[in-house]
C-alpha cells in the first residue's frame, strides 16, 4: 500500500515535470536570448545561458519609439475590447441565461457559428469595409472585430455562471427593495464574478495576442499593435535578423499577461456561490 | 402593519392549468395565518402572488386597504423567508441584514443601530462578521430572519422556511418564530406542508388541495370539524381512520362491530346508505384494562391485533379490515391527494403506554362513539360537520343557509 503510494507520488511528480519542461522550456530560452548580445545570438552554435549578459536589448527597445507606440497601442485596444465585450456579454448573457424570448437557441447557435468561423476568411472583406468606413488604421477599426470574435465565446461562458445562480436570490432582493438593475447589480453580477473575470482574460489574451487583423489592418504606428510591429524587427541584414530584439520584445508582452493572470487568478474563486442556498 | 386580503384569487399557468382556483383569505392585522397542503397544492404560488413575485391571473390582492396587483415587489413592503435562505453568499452576515436598510438609502448609523438590534434578537452577534458559508443550517436560518426584522414591513411571509433543517432543530425553530412572531405581533402568512407546523404555529390554518382553499380554520376547529376527508386525513399524526360504515337507526355498523351515535349524527346521515366512517386513533381505547380511560361497556367490539408499535408514552395497534370497492376507490385517492402510497386498509388504534398488548392478541376495544365523522364517500364531505366551530368552508358557501343548515 504504502509502496503503490509512493509510486504514484512519484509518477504525479515526473508528470508535472515534463509537462513543467515542456511549456516553460520556449519561456527560458526566450528570456535567456533576450539577454544575450547580437554576436552571441548570430554565432553558429548558441549556448542556452548567455555567455556574457547584457541589457542592451531592453535599452534599445524601450528607446525604441515605434514600440513604445506599438505597446500603447496593444494596451488601449485590448483594453477597451475587453471592457466593452464584458459589459455586452454580461448583459446578452444574463438574458439568455433568465429570460424566455422567442429565437433564444438561434442567438445562441449564430453566436457559436461566429465563434467557429475562420478569421483570416474575414480579412480582404474587412479591409475594403474599413477603408470606405474609415476605421482603417484605427483603434475602433480593431476593437469591432475583436469583439466581435470573443463576444460568443464570452456570452457563453458568462451565460453559464448565471444559470448556476439561484433565482431566488434576485427575487430575495427584491422583495428587500431592490429595482431590477439594483438585484442585477447588488447580487447578480458579484456572484458573477468568476465568470466576469474569465470572460475578460479570454477576451484580453485574444485582443493582446492577435495578429492577423493587427496586421491587415493597420498601416502606421497609430494604430499597430505590438505583435504585429514585431513583424518589422527585421532590421538591416535579412540573414540576420536581431533575435535577441526580438526576444526582448516578446519578454516585455508577456510580462503584462503573466501579471494578469496572477492577479485575477485570486478573484476567480470557485464556489463563491456555496452557502447562498442551503449546504 | 397591516391585513392582507385575498379576494378570489386564480392563477393559471401558460397551460391553462389553474394552480390557485378561486381563493379567498382574509389576514387579519398581526394573525398568524398558515397554508398548509401536499406539494402543488398551489400554496406557495399564492404566497408568491402575495409578495409580487408572480402574476395574478383574476382577483384582487389588497394589503391594507390598497390593492397591490400591479405593483412589483419592492414596492409591497413585506419581508420574506425563502425555503433556501437565499441569502448573499458574497456578503458578511452584518451586510446581508443590512442589505434592505441600504437599499432604502439609510444612514450608517441606522442601519448599525437596527442590525444590532435584530441580531440581538436573534443571537447573531457573534457572527456578524462571518460570511453565510461559514454557518450552520440553523444559523443561515437565523440570519434569513434577521433580514426580514430588520426593516418595518408590513407583514412576513415564510415560504417553508424549516424544511432544509434536521428534526431537532426544526423543533427548536418552530418555538422561535411563534415567539418572534409573538413579541413583534407582525401579519404573518407562513407556508409549509407539514401539519405539526401548521397547528402549532398558526392562529388559523387554510388548508389547500389542488389549488382549491378546503377549509380556514383554526387548527383546534380543523382537528374537531374537518370539512372533507382530505382534510381530516390531513391533520392529525397518527391519521384519522376511514372505514366503511352503515347507518341504521342510531347504530353504525362498521366492519368490527356495532356502535350507538349521538341521534343528531345519525339524523344527518339517514337513508344515505353506505358511508365513510372517520375515527381518530385517539378516540380508542382498551376495555377493561386497568389504565383505561373512562369508558363504558357499550360501543365495545373485539378485534385481532396485527402490528403493535410502542413508543413510551403511547402505543399504537394496527387492525386490518377489508372495504368495499366503491370506499376503497376513495380512500386511495385520498392518499394519493395526501402524497401518500396506497396502503392496506387498517385501523390505528392509540393505547397507552403501559399497555401490555402484543401483536397477535384479541382484545376488547372501547371506541368513544360520540366523535366519529361520517364521510359522503361520493363527494368525500363531512356530513357531520358541526358548522358553528368548523370556521369557513368555502365549499359549502354556495348552497344557501337552509340547505347547509339540512345536511
Amino acid at each position: 500500500m504504502a509502496r503503490s503510494t509512493r509510486r504514484t507520488l512519484l509518477g504525479t511528480w515526473a508528470g508535472f515535470v515534463v509537462i513543467l519542461v515542456w511549456c516553460l522550456l520556449p519561456v527560458a530560452w526566450i528570456l535567456s536570448l533576450s539577454f544575450k548580445s547580437p554576436e552571441e545570438t548570430g554565432a553558429g552554435s548558441p549556448h542556452f545561458l548567455p555567455q556574457t549578459w547584457t541589457l542592451q536589448n531592453y535599452r534599445d527597445i524601450l528607446s525604441n519609439d515605434d514600440f513604445l507606440y506599438a505597446l500603447r497601442n496593444s494596451f488601449a485596444i485590448a483594453i477597451i475590447a475587453t471592457v466593452l465585450s464584458v459589459i455586452f456579454a454580461t448583459l446578452a448573457a444574463y438574458a439568455i441565461a433568465r429570460l424566455e424570448f422567442r429565437g433564444k437557441r438561434l442567438v445562441l447557435s449564430l453566436a457559436l457559428a461566429i465563434a467557429m468561423f475562420p478569421v483570416v476568411s474575414l480579412i480582404s472583406p474587412l479591409f475594403d469595409m474599413w477603408r470606405h468606413f474609415h476605421l482603417f488604421n484605427t483603434w475602433p477599426g480593431l476593437i469591432i472585430p475583436y469583439m466581435t470574435f470573443t463576444l460568443p465565446l464570452a456570452i457563453w461562458t458568462l451565460s453559464a455562471f448565471f444559470r448556476e445562480i439561484p433565482w431566488e436570490m434576485e427575487q430575495a432582493a427584491q422583495v428587500d427593495g431592490a429595482t431590477p438593475w439594483q438585484a442585477f447589480r447588488k447580487v447578480i453580477v458579484p456572484l458573477a464574478a468568476p465568470g466576469v473575470f474569465t470572460a475578460a482574460i479570454l477576451t484580453f489574451f485574444f485582443a493582446w495576442n492577435e495578429f492577423a487583423l493587427a496586421i491587415s489592418l493597420t498601416s502606421t504606428t497609430s494604430a499597430r499593435t505590438v505583435p504585429a510591429q514585431m513583424s518589422f524587427f527585421v532590421g538591416s541584414d535579412p540573414f540576420n535578423p536581431p533575435y535577441g530584439q526580438l526576444a526582448t520584445a516578446s519578454v516585455i508582452v508577456t510580462v503584462p499577461i503573466v501579471i494578469i493572470v496572477l492577479l485575477f487568478q485570486r478573484k476567480i474563486v470557485a464556489g463563491l456561490t456555496s452557502g447562498a442556498v442551503k449546504g | 402593519m397591516a391585513s392582507i386580503t385575498m379576494n378570489h384569487i386564480v392563477k393559471k399557468y401558460g397551460d391553462g392549468f389553474p394552480a390557485v382556483n378561486d381563493v379567498s383569505i382574509d389576514v387579519a392585522d398581526g394573525e398568524f395565518m398558515i397554508l398548509v397542503g401536499p406539494s402543488g397544492c398551489g400554496k406557495s404560488t399564492l404566497l408568491r402572488m402575495i409578495v409580487g413575485l408572480e402574476d395574478i391571473t383574476d382577483g384582487d390582492m389588497l394589503i391594507g386597504d390598497k390593492r397591490v396587483n400591479d405593483l412589483a415587489p419592492r414596492e409591497r413592503n413585506l419581508a420574506m423567508v425563502f425555503q433556501n435562505y437565499a441569502l448573499y453568499p458574497h456578503l458578511s452576515v452584518y451586510e446581508n441584514i443590512a442589505f434592505p436598510l441600504r437599499l432604502a438609502g439609510a444612514s450608517d448609523k441606522e442601519v448599525d443601530e437596527k442590525v444590532k438590534a435584530a441580531a440581538e434578537t436573534l443571537e447573531l452577534n457573534e457572527h456578524l462578521q462571518r460570511k453565510p458559508a461559514n454557518l450552520s443550517g440553523g444559523q443561515r436560518q437565523r440570519v434569513a430572519m434577521g433580514r426580514a426584522i430588520v426593516r418595518n414591513a408590513d407583514a412576513f411571509l415564510f415560504d417553508e422556511p424549516l424544511s432544509n433543517l434536521d428534526a431537532k432543530l426544526r423543533g427548536q425553530m418552530r418555538t422561535e418564530i411563534a415567539r418572534l412572531q409573538k413579541r413583534l405581533g407582525i401579519t404573518t402568512v407562513y407556508v409549509t406542508h407539514d401539519q405539526i407546523e401548521a397547528m402549532t404555529l398558526g392562529h388559523r390554518v387554510a388548508v389547500l388541495k389542488r389549488g382549491i382553499l378546503q377549509q380556514l380554520a383554526t387548527p383546534r376547529e380543523l382537528y374537531d370539524n374537518p370539512a372533507n376527508l382530505f382534510v381530516a386525513g390531513f391533520i392529525g399524526s397518527p391519521p384519522m381512520n376511514f372505514m366503511p360504515a352503515t347507518v341504521e337507526g342510531t347504530t353504525l355498523k362498521l366492519p368490527f362491530g356495532e356502535v350507538e351515535i349521538p341521534p343528531e349524527k345519525a339524523q344527518k346521515v339517514a337513508g344515505k346508505g353506505l358511508l365513510i366512517a372517520g375515527i381518530r386513533p385517539e378516540s380508542f381505547a382498551e376495555a377493561g384494562a386497568p389504565h383505561a380511560r373512562d369508558v363504558s361497556d357499550a360501543n365495545t367490539f373485539e378485534a385481532t391485533i396485527d402490528v403493535v408499535e410502542w413508543l413510551g408514552n403511547e402505543t399504537y395497534a394496527y387492525v386490518p379490515f377489508e372495504a368495499p370497492p366503491e370506499v376503497q376507490r376513495q380512500l386511495e385517492q385520498l392518499e394519493q391527494d395526501l402524497d401518500g402510497d396506497t396502503v392496506r386498509t387498517q385501523l390505528v388504534i392509540t393505547l397507552d403506554g403501559a399497555s401490555r398488548v402484543s401483536a397477535g392478541d384479541r382484545i376488547t376495544i372501547w371506541m368513544d362513539a360520540a366523535k366519529v365523522h361520517l364521510f359522503d364517500p361520493e363527494t368525500s364531505e363531512n356530513l357531520t360537520v358541526d358548522l358553528d366551530k368548523a370556521g369557513r368552508i368555502p365549499a359549502l358557501e354556495g348552497a344557501t343557509p337552509a340547505a347547509a343548515a339540512g345536511r
